[in-house]
């Protein structure tokens, strides 16, 4: 069933994008990440324009985020000071990412930025989690000790100004670290379309030295303001939010995500962990050979004044 | 079958070169609505050939009809290979071409239209696109000009019909154009061009409207006039999708 999309102007297979949903879905609901990252590129793909990809991804991260959120928040393992200054942050980058976007997209640029950010960072996480997930099979092999995580260490974080009490994490540091990580998530947001849930999860670990029951629900509240934020900043600035496209991942998204989260509890983690990696490096390679081998057309057209 | 003992009769009689005919054309649907599920459209184009003399005999009548998208202003941009990868380095701004543009011929559009007539009138493709200004700053603005043709024939935007208009005895006719899904809202000039000896006899155009309706027009609108409000709408409905999807999985696990 086609189905015509209104704000990209082409008409595409319904089902597919339900089916790209679904996928996304099913993987988010297999790892707990946000599926961003891997939603923008499959509408590269499939051909949608590369801003209303990013705009609708942002869109569909919140969908994905909220629904994430609400059990965390039941479970009090939200930051929410935390979760406040990331936000701060998350704002201020975003708005400089919809800046660099919308000057890129005037010089012609844009999809190159996109797609190149893309091939850096999936490329990046994709390595890290392979060799993460070869780590843990090697380490469920041996069965050994659970090595234990040092904490509260004194690093240069916490020797700069600004200390701040964070209760819920059981810190007091400066709060220019977390800020400057909002920043960083918000910048990729808005040029990616992303939540950017696998560089802050890592950061606030390894970086701030917040407890792991917190991250994860500290990260989705900062996430949904950010992506919000950004996908109503695409959509008043560039009108590259597409509705019936948002609509159809999301419904798919929701699907995909129950269906992952039943079989998560079946399946062996480091192993999906494995593939996981192994179909990001995928994506991430496919997208860098586009770049690097020589295009079948050399010249595209588009709509003067849009990227 | 009575147009042509008419003919045969007046056979003898030297024609004027000026025959004094006229097209009255008409088309299967003045309007085309784009739905959600718009997956392209079929118009027919059909028309027939008034006269006030009899046909001349001496020469062919031949029919070309063209039907022409909105024009907007596009950029134009070619890669080449900088550090390695492929990266937009130069660009050709084109002040007008349209969004779709289709001509459908009774036959070879060289043998029936001549080079003058096809500059004057713009009816084939690169006349079209080449009646359009290219910036001087740029010395192979042609290659531009040529690989905007190019992209659009493969994507089924621009197309060149030979042969495909029927034309029943030199009286009515009619030809299928396909419109494509990717197809752009707006006003799509529709002409009809009668020709012998490869020169313009008579020429007529008329209007098809292409609209989103629906929920595609409201969501369009929207978008373009009110983006604000647009942006609220797909956060309250991503919010709500997300708060639903949870809560409808808390029941699902609890019941």
């Amino acid at each position: 069933m086609q189905i015509y999309l209104p704000i990209a102007e082409v008409s595409v297979n319904a089902f597919m994008l339900f089916g790209i949903g679904g996928l996304v879905g099913v993987l988010s609901g297999l790892f707990g990440v946000g599926g961003g990252f891997l939603i923008t590129p499959l509408l590269f793909f499939i051909g949608i324009p590369p801003t209303v990809a990013v705009a609708t991804g942002a869109n569909q991260v919140v969908a994905s985020s909220v629904s994430g959120v609400l059990a965390h928040l039941k479970r009090r393992t939200v930051d929410m000071r935390m979760g406040v200054v990331l936000l701060v942050g998350g704002l201020i980058g975003s708005a400089l990412g919809i800046w660099a976007f919308n000057l890129l997209s005037r010089l012609g640029q844009i999809d190159l930025a996109v797609q190149l950010s893309y091939v850096v960072f999936l490329g990046l996480i994709g390595l890290l989690m392979f060799q993460e997930s070869l780590r843990a099979i090697a380490r469920a092999r041996k069965a050994g000790p659970h090595p234990s995580v040092k904490r509260h260490q004194h690093l240069w974080v916490h020797r700069l100004p600004f200390k701040m009490k964070f209760r819920a994490s059981g810190l007091y540091i400066s709060v220019i670290p977390p800020v400057l990580v909002g920043i960083a998530v918000g910048v990729l947001a808005a040029i990616m379309g992303v939540g950017g849930g696998f560089i802050m999860v890592p950061a606030m670990i390894y970086l701030l030295g917040m407890p792991t029951k917190v991250v994860i629900g500290t990260s989705l509240f900062q996430i949904i303001f950010v992506t919000g934020f950004t996908t109503f900043m695409h959509a008043w600035t560039n009108r590259s939010v597409d509705l019936m496209l948002a609509l159809l991942l999301i419904l798919g998204g929701v699907v995909g995500a129950q269906v992952g989260t039943r079989f998560g509890a079946r399946l062996k983690a480091e192993q999906l962990r494995i593939l996981l990696a192994l179909l990001v490096l995928g994506v991430a390679l496919k997208l860098g050979v586009d770049l690097l081998i020589e295009p079948r057309e050399l010249y595209s057209i588009s709509a003067a004044g849009r990227p | 079958m009575r147009v042509a003992a008419l003919l045969l009769a007046l056979l003898a009689v030297p024609a004027p070169v000026a025959a004094g005919e006229e097209v009255v054309a008409g088309l299967s649907r003045s309007a085309i609505s784009i739905t959600a599920n718009f997956d392209g459209s079929d118009l027919i184009v059909y028309g027939a050939v008034k006269r006030d003399a009899p046909a001349p005999s001496d020469s062919r009548l031949e029919v070309i009809v063209t039907v022409e998208g909105p024009s907007t202003p596009i950029t134009v941009r070619r890669k080449s290979r900088a550090f390695g990868i492929w990266v937009n380095t130069a660009s050709v701004e084109v002040d007008r071409a349209p969004s779709f543009y289709a001509v459908a011929t009774t036959g070879p559009l060289d043998q029936i239209l001549s080079q003058t007539e096809d500059l004057r009138r713009k009816i084939s493709v690169p006349q079209m696109i080449r009646s359009v200004g290219a910036p001087q700053d740029i010395a192979d603005s042609p290659a531009f000009t040529e690989a905007l043709i190019r992209v659009r024939e493969a994507n089924g935007l621009y197309s060149l019909h030979e042969g495909t208009v029927n034309l029943a005895e030199d009286t009515l006719f009619r030809t299928d154009v396909d419109l494509p899904a990717n197809l752009v809202e707006g006003d799509y000039r529709t002409r009809f061009i009668l020709l012998r000896d490869r020169h313009v006899v008579a020429m007529t155009e008329t209007a098809i409207y292409v609209r989103k309706v629906g929920l595609e027009r409201w969501l369009y609108d929207l978008a373009q006039r009110q983006p604000a409000a647009y942006g609220v709408l797909a956060l309250a409905i991503a919010a709500l999708a997300g708060w639903a999807a949870s809560t409808a999985f808390r029941l699902l696990r609890n019941g």
